[in-house]
């Protein structure tokens, strides 16, 4: 069970920091705390959308669905299964690929960092590595925190 | 057993995260965390010379703004905050508007955007390429060399390119600009936008409402 614990936790926090992104995008936060302005440069350039919606609201369903499943894992009558930590696996497998992207564009495209996205590139990556440990250790038929053997 | 790992702790510590970042996120909104600071005016002549103004010499009050071409959140502001500030406080002459450059380290584009608003502002065209430069700073922020889009925005604008041009390979604003950025330095500036209303300093892009509440307070002291 630690891996959900841990993928709960940080996806709580990844939550909180794209709820935070997402509100200053629709203009419900003036200023954004970010230092040296490399979070509004990629905020604001053509690719802090993704497919009409700003990429803060796809980081907070994300987020929010490997909540979900980290917290549903972690009940009584789901602790033994593996589909929580599959919906893990996905959401952050595909979580740490756009991130990958949006690094890129980043460093070579928009010359800005934007240091939350680094901060949740970071969350997502430590999420996923998570969900793979859970996976591997449900694979070989045990439980998550019993010993193999 | 993993069943019979006694969870109440680990819901606890994810409730005080929650309750934390909702509080950090409130704050935020509320603009909480950005006290304005008290400073005092520029001892050094040509630093608060500097910049560029509209708006009349007599207006009371003077807002000066510190920016960067290449800022994402001064671009922001430009678009949806600057309009109304020029409408209903400059226009009315309440205001006097000056606008500092300052190019932020981290931002490659920033010298050029500035010196080109500089070579408009030669020929008396700043405002409207500083608004061009803003406006249109998501098309050019990615561009490897963007040189070729100010000049078609001087030339969109009725500026004499010639003329343009020469002030560009002469960077004949360099000294406007550095000047900026030291009034900016020297009054505590780190980051882009900032403004200095009434004597104190805000830190971020100040949405009107908050100018116009700040410009009120400045009014109420200079009438004292």
């Amino acid at each position: 069970m630690t891996h959900r614990m841990v993928a709960a936790l940080l996806a709580l926090v990844g939550l909180l920091i794209s709820v935070y992104l997402w509100l200053w995008k629709v203009g419900a936060i003036g200023v954004l705390a970010c230092g040296d302005g490399g979070c509004e440069t990629v905020q604001l350039s053509k690719y802090g959308d993704f497919l009409g919606v700003p990429v803060a609201f796809w980081g907070l369903l994300a987020y929010g669905g490997m909540l979900a499943s980290a917290l549903l894992g972690l009940q009584p009558r789901w602790q033994m299964r593996r589909e929580p930590t599959l919906g893990l696996l996905v959401l952050s497998g595909a979580g740490v690929l756009f991130s990958a992207y949006l690094t890129y564009l980043e460093a070579a495209v928009i010359h800005a960092w934007c240091r939350w996205c680094v901060v949740s590139a970071v969350l997502v990556t430590v999420i996923f590595l998570a969900a793979l440990i859970g996976w591997r250790t449900l694979a070989r038929g045990t439980a998550p925190d019993e010993p193999a053997g | 057993m993993a069943q019979s790992m006694n969870l109440k702790p680990f819901y606890l510590l994810l409730g005080v995260v929650a309750v934390a970042g909702g509080a950090w996120i409130w704050s935020a909104r509320s603009g909480a965390a950005f006290e304005p600071v008290e400073v005092g005016p520029l001892s050094d002549s040509s630093l608060a010379a500097s910049g560029w103004v509209i708006g009349s010499q007599s207006a009371p009050v003077e807002i000066v703004e510190y920016a960067d071409f290449e800022c994402g959140a001064c671009g922001h502001w430009a678009i949806l905050n600057a309009p109304d500030v020029k409408e209903r406080l400059v226009a009315t002459g309440r205001v006097r508007l000056r606008f500092r450059d300052f190019p932020l380290p981290g931002h490659p584009h920033s010298p050029l955007a500035h010196q080109a608003a500089a070579c408009a502002g030669e020929q008396g065209g700043f405002w409207q390429m500083a608004d061009q430069i803003f406006f249109n700073q998501s098309r050019w922020v990615g561009e490897r060399n963007p040189a070729g889009m100010f000049e078609d925005y001087a030339e969109a604008l009725g500026i004499d390119v010639g003329q343009y041009r020469s002030c560009m390979d002469e960077q004949r604003g360099a000294a406007n600009i550095e000047a900026g950025r030291q009034a900016g330095l020297a009054t505590g500036v780190s980051s882009t936008p900032s403004f200095v209303i009434g004597g104190k300093l805000f830190l971020g892009a100040q949405p009107y409402d908050s100018i116009l509440k700040y410009v009120e307070l400045a009014e109420a002291r200079a009438a004292q």
